[in-house]
């Protein structure tokens, strides 16, 4: 599946919810993540105001299995506090557990 | 300035990477190389797959790399990881340290490979010889009552 149908599938979704969203954002999965949710990438229309609160959306909307304890998260490249506020147009990574070398 | 940590999908050619550590102060250089073995936890693993994040690992092993210059009194750093899947036997990563006296050169290199693999977003799934695959640390972690943690 290319990234490309995935975002134009998710798209749509997103404009339904959730209702009063304020915010576009991309979120890009990896590894575990990936799996759970079954596409590279997608954007999500949301009104959550921190990193935290959009893995606690998205965890209960697609059900995925790690908690943030287990997780960090990235915002535009680089790591960012979970606390870091979400602005129009983010690119937004969680991190599973890594496992290089 | 350099670009001291890369990826690759291809294969890691060490004769090449010591090459980037040639200089005429050094005494000796130390490198580390991590292998794709035939088994994990017991189990018997047939090949796996290394996903990246590759925007961030890049500046995150650069400033692994960086730290390793701070710390250590090193002549040149390099560590190349591939991505991609691999086969039993494959240089998965691959960490190359010079310096004037060996003290220095293992430490840095040491500290070079335990970051990368703390650190990077870099994520394994192994394939196992029945027939599944697992991605490495990413199991539920339940605690039994003795304690003792069992992946879920």
């Amino acid at each position: 599946m290319t990234v490309a149908m995935a975002i134009d599938r998710t798209v749509a979704k997103g404009r339904e919810y959730p209702p009063g969203a304020t915010v576009t954002i991309r979120v890009r999965y990896f590894a575990v993540l990936r799996e759970e949710r079954g596409m590279e990438e997608e954007l999500i229309s949301t009104g959550v105001a921190t990193a935290a609160e959009l893995y606690d959306e998205l965890r209960c909307r697609f059900s995925f299995s790690l908690s943030t304890e287990r997780l960090r998260v990235a915002c535009n490249g680089d790591f960012v506090p979970w606390s870091q506020p979400i602005a129009e147009g983010d690119l937004v990574v969680f991190i599973p557990p890594v496992a290089g070398g | 300035m350099a670009v001291r940590f890369t990826l690759t999908d291809t294969p890691i050619v060490p004769a090449v990477e010591q090459c980037h550590l040639n200089d005429q102060r050094a005494g000796g250089y130390v490198s580390f190389e991590g292998w794709v073995r035939d088994h994990d936890d017991g189990r018997a693993v047939t090949s796996l797959d290394y996903q990246v994040y590759p925007e961030l690992a890049l500046v995150e092993g650069e400033r692994v790399i960086s730290e390793a210059y701070q710390r250590f009194d090193i002549l040149c750093a390099r560590c190349v990881h591939r991505h991609g899947e691999l086969a039993i036997g494959d240089l998965a990563v691959w960490v190359g340290v010079s310096a004037a006296h060996r003290d220095a050169a293992f430490a840095a290199c040491r500290y070079v490979i335990d970051q990368i693999k703390d650190r990077l977003p870099i994520w394994k799934r192994e394939h196992y010889l029945d027939g599944k695959s697992l991605w490495i640390n990413c199991q539920n972690i339940s605690v039994e009552a003795n304690g003792k943690e069992i992946a879920q």
